[in-house]
Order: structure tokens, then C-alpha cells, then sequence
């Protein structure tokens, strides 16, 4: 067979300027893609500027879950009731320090009353969501580097770069995450990025009937945020590790984990 | 001209110097090297970088998301009456899309995008049906025993909730403290006993407010050794028992616990 006798030499060549004449299309390309990007922050918008937060009211939560709701309507988030970037928790204290969460549907159906034996000492409602950590444990994690705090301190995520891991789910202490069906990416709050940039507030604070849900600038300036944070007693989740996140409770009963 | 000439006799006599394989082995170390760079070139986008350690285009694809939910003022624009209704009413601070769901498709087409109207009855108590998790003083009903089979929208109007009629009794309000009064010991003794009521306060609840006892002498009426109230009343000595404090400091006149 004449093919077999094909030197060493020549076939290391033969392979080298074949796989070089394959991928460079698909390189060029990649390239040619990144230089596409016009960025939205030189428009006027300056990240620097600001440092979102949230602040929640637990005492004015009624627990209706407008909130989540608006949020997978505002967002394009599965209607199947466990995909949430933000959900409403209930919380039963019952005689005995036994405590009772649910969560129904994340609260988007509202709830139902809750039957039980034990008498019941105080109830109350928890929206929860990314608590936009200043010290993010996924970003941390995330092998690819696909998951990023950006400087106006909002944990965001390039689905393009996401390979589906699922690390940052398993450190995200506060259940933020899930992974799209669709995309197969990892997805969270964004604090509604694409309207807080324009000078909107998120969908969940827009709607919610009672102002439970405050946003707005943790940056010096005057916002309906500072005001919050001066007027309340706030507590964050989990503050023992040491994630310092932005978005604040006040009258956050102790056993809310 | 003499040190560079010095050097490069120095260079000549190094390069001679270094032994046969280190010369061949550098070769594939220097390509390694260069296809490093070149590769890397490649395939980092060149915005990566540029405002933190992610591509700056990521940005962009998440800020081109559309909006759906749009700004308040629109609404007012067309609507004008209805808002201003609202903005005057108990439900000022619900905004519209909360009932009528994301407005910026119909504000881009009107006449193509009409909103919904919630008018069924499952609505409503999504907010105002009565769950002991809810804050006291929030507007609740138990919808199984509230005027069954109607239509809110048929006694209320949403843009302007007022009860129907005036109030005859407390726990049309008041559903939580009259549920647990019922509860009680006291669920004999009607609300006015303790709270002088104006009669305003039905029709305007907030500017004119009920009164609330303010010395432990109101309780001594009844539960004083030496007052005439009925045998199964639970005494104390008004003297000596917990004289510091009035008597809802430590119990809670809505379900007292004393036995």
C-alpha cells in the first residue's frame, strides 16, 4: 500500500497545516464578533456612579406575590413553579419553636390558609431574591468565569460564556440560582439590569402594592433607599458569611434563614 | 563602539558556549510560546476587560432585554380620570399593572394590545383574603363566607375601594383582633366597651380614630377584688399585683391568657 509509507516528517506537516486551515475560519470569526459590541455605558450611563440595594419591609409584606409574578413576566422566567429569580416564602411559627416554611408556587398563585393543629404564635411573609452579594460565592466558583460582579454591584451572568456547571448553584447560600430549561445556563436576579440602566426600577418593587420593597442608590445620594436604611433597623441573610449583601431586611424575624 | 563591539564578541563566544540541545529544545519552547500569545489573541474577545473581568458586550446582550413593565405616567396620559381616582383613593399606591399585568406592548399599540381586566372573583383575595400571616391592619375577608358566587367588581369598585355601605360592625375591618377576640374571654364584651368610638370614624377611619383605655383603673372596673362584676371574673389586688406597669404590658386585652 503506497499511502502507508507516508514519511513521519511529512505527515506532521500535512497535520499541522490542516488543522490550522480548519479552525481559523471559526477563529477569525469569534473574533470578528467581539469587535461587533457597542457598549451601552458610554451612552451615559457611568456604573461608578451607583451601588444598587434593596431594602424589604417585612412588616408590610402581604405576601399577594405580585412580585414574582411581574418578575417572570418582565423577565421571559419558565411559569413552572421552580424557576424563580425572586420568590415569596411564608413563615409559621408554631408553639414549640417549631417553625413551618412554605412557599406554594413561590407565591405567584398566593397563598392558601394553612392548616394546622398546633396553635400558632406569629406568621409572616419573606420575599427573597440574589441578595447581589458584595462578596459573591458564585462568582468565586464559576470555572469559566461566566458569572461577574459588575461596578455598580450587581452579580450578573454571561450566558454565552456559561457552560451549564451548576457550581454556582450549589454555592449561592441563599438558593438564587437555577438553570434556564431553555438555555441550559445558569440564571438569576439581575436587579432588572436592563431597566435599572435606564433609570426604571425593578419589576418586583414597581409592583408591589404596599412598598414593600424598597429601591434604590446605597451611594451618599438621597434615594428612597438611604432613606430606608436611615429610618430602619436592617439585617441582612446569613451575615455570618461574610457574603455583605445588599439586599436589607427590616423587622427580620430570627427564624428566617 | 568599543563596549557594543565587546558585547557582541561576549554574545559570540556565549552562543558557542551553549550546548547542542538546549539550542533545539528552545525551538518548540519559543513556538509554544509565540502560539500562546497568537491563540490567546484569538479567542479573548477584545472588550473582555474593558470594565471588569467579563466581556463588555455581555453587558449589552442583557441591557437590550425589552421592557415590559413601563412608567406610571404613561398610564395617566389616556387614562387621566381613572388615575387620578386611583391616586386619591385606598389604592393609591397599587399601580396600575399590578391588576392589568405589563403595559408596554399596549402602550406601543393601544387598539392591538388591549390589557386584561381581572374581574373574576379569584382575584381580589389574592391580596384580601384573610391569612394570619398577613400585617394586622391590612383590609381582609374570608371569601367563603363574603357575599359567595359575586363578583367584587360588582360591590367595589377597584379603582376607588371603599366599602359599599357604612360598616355596621368592627369586624368588617377589623377581621384579625375580632377573630381572636372571639377566641377569648372576652368575647362577650363588645369592642365599644373599651374603645370609645366616634361615629365619624366609619365613614373616615383614619382622621377620626377610636380611643383606647390608658390606665390600669379601666381593667380594675371589672377584675378588681372589689369590683361588682360577675362571679367567674378573674380578681386581682390592684394594690399589689404588678403595680408598675398598666395591665396590657403584660397581657393582651384581645385574648387574655389569665385562666
Amino acid at each position: 500500500m503506497k499511502e502507508a509509507n507516508i514519511e513521519r516528517r511529512d505527515f506532521l506537516k500535512r497535520l499541522i497545516v490542516s488543522v490550522l486551515s480548519f479552525s481559523s475560519p471559526g477563529l477569525l470569526k469569534a473574533q470578528e464578533k467581539s469587535k461587533e459590541s457597542t457598549s451601552l455605558y458610554e451612552k451615559g450611563y457611568d456604573p461608578e456612579e451607583h451601588l444598587w440595594g434593596m431594602g424589604i419591609r417585612i412588616n408590610r409584606c402581604i405576601g399577594c406575590g405580585r412580585c414574582a409574578d411581574a418578575c417572570k413576566r418582565e423577565n421571559d422566567v419558565p411559569r413552572l413553579p421552580f424557576f424563580f429569580r425572586t420568590w415569596v416564602e411564608r413563615y409559621i411559627i408554631l408553639e414549640g419553636d417549631e417553625v413551618v416554611v412554605d412557599s406554594p408556587t413561590g407565591g405567584v398563585d398566593g397563598f392558601k390558609t394553612h392548616v394546622q393543629e398546633k396553635k400558632l404564635v406569629r406568621s409572616f411573609f419573606v420575599p427573597k431574591l440574589c441578595n447581589q452579594c458584595d462578596k459573591p460565592p458564585c462568582v468565586q466558583v464559576c470555572p469559566v468565569g461566566a458569572t461577574y460582579k459588575t461596578e455598580d454591584g450587581v452579580t450578573l451572568v454571561d450566558s454565552e460564556y456559561c457552560i451549564g456547571c451548576r457550581y454556582c448553584i450549589q454555592a449561592c447560600p441563599y438558593g438564587a440560582r437555577f438553570i434556564h430549561p431553555r438555555t441550559h445556563t445558569a440564571e438569576k436576579c439581575t436587579f432588572c439590569y436592563h431597566r435599572i440602566v435606564k433609570g426604571l426600577i425593578p419589576a418586583c418593587v414597581k409592583v408591589c402594592p404596599t412598598q414593600a420593597r424598597v429601591f434604590g442608590d446605597t451611594k451618599g445620594r438621597a434615594s428612597p433607599l438611604v432613606r430606608f436604611m436611615r429610618m430602619n433597623k436592617i439585617r441582612v441573610l446569613k451575615p455570618y458569611l461574610n457574603t455583605e449583601p445588599k439586599v436589607f431586611y427590616a423587622g427580620l424575624d430570627m427564624e428566617v434563614k | 563602539m568599543k563596549d557594543i563591539s565587546f558585547l557582541a564578541k561576549w554574545a559570540k563566544k556565549f552562543w558557542k558556549k551553549v550546548p547542542d540541545q538546549v539550542v533545539r529544545l528552545s525551538i518548540p519552547i519559543l513556538i509554544l510560546i509565540i502560539g500562546f500569545i497568537v491563540m490567546r489573541n484569538l479567542l479573548v474577545p477584545s472588550d473582555f476587560g474593558k470594565y471588569g473581568h467579563f466581556r463588555a458586550a455581555a453587558i449589552d446582550e442583557l441591557v437590550s432585554q425589552e421592557i415590559q413593565y413601563s412608567e406610571h405616567e404613561m398610564c395617566f396620559e389616556c387614562h387621566d380620570d381613572v388615575v387620578k381616582a386611583k391616586n386619591m383613593s385606598y389604592h393609591r399606591g397599587v399601580e396600575c399593572e399590578v391588576c392589568h399585568g405589563p403595559a408596554a406592548a399596549h402602550i406601543e399599540d393601544p387598539e392591538g394590545n388591549q390589557l386584561p381586566a381581572p374581574r373574576e372573583r379569584g382575584y381580589c383575595p389574592l391580596c384580601h383574603e384573610y391569612l394570619p400571616s398577613r400585617p394586622t391592619g391590612f383590609p381582609q375577608i374570608v371569601s367563603e363566607s363574603h357575599n359567595p358566587f359575586r363578583a367584587c367588581v360588582s360591590c367595589h369598585d377597584a379603582h376607588d375601594p371603599k366599602p359599599p355601605t357604612v360598616p355596621k360592625e368592627c369586624e368588617a375591618c377589623h377581621a384579625e383582633i375580632a377573630r381572636t377576640k372571639a377566641l377569648s374571654h372576652h368575647v362577650y364584651i363588645s369592642c365599644i366597651r373599651c374603645h370609645k368610638t366616634p361615629k365619624e370614624h366609619n365613614i373616615r377611619p383614619r382622621a377620626h380614630r377610636p380611643e383606647k383605655p390608658s390606665t390600669r383603673e379601666f381593667c380594675g372596673e371589672c377584675h378588681d377584688e372589689k369590683a361588682p362584676s360577675a362571679k367567674g371574673v378573674p380578681r386581682v389586688n390592684m394594690e399589689t399585683h404588678g403595680e408598675r406597669y398598666v395591665c396590657w404590658q403584660c397581657h393582651y386585652p384581645h385574648l387574655p391568657e389569665a385562666h
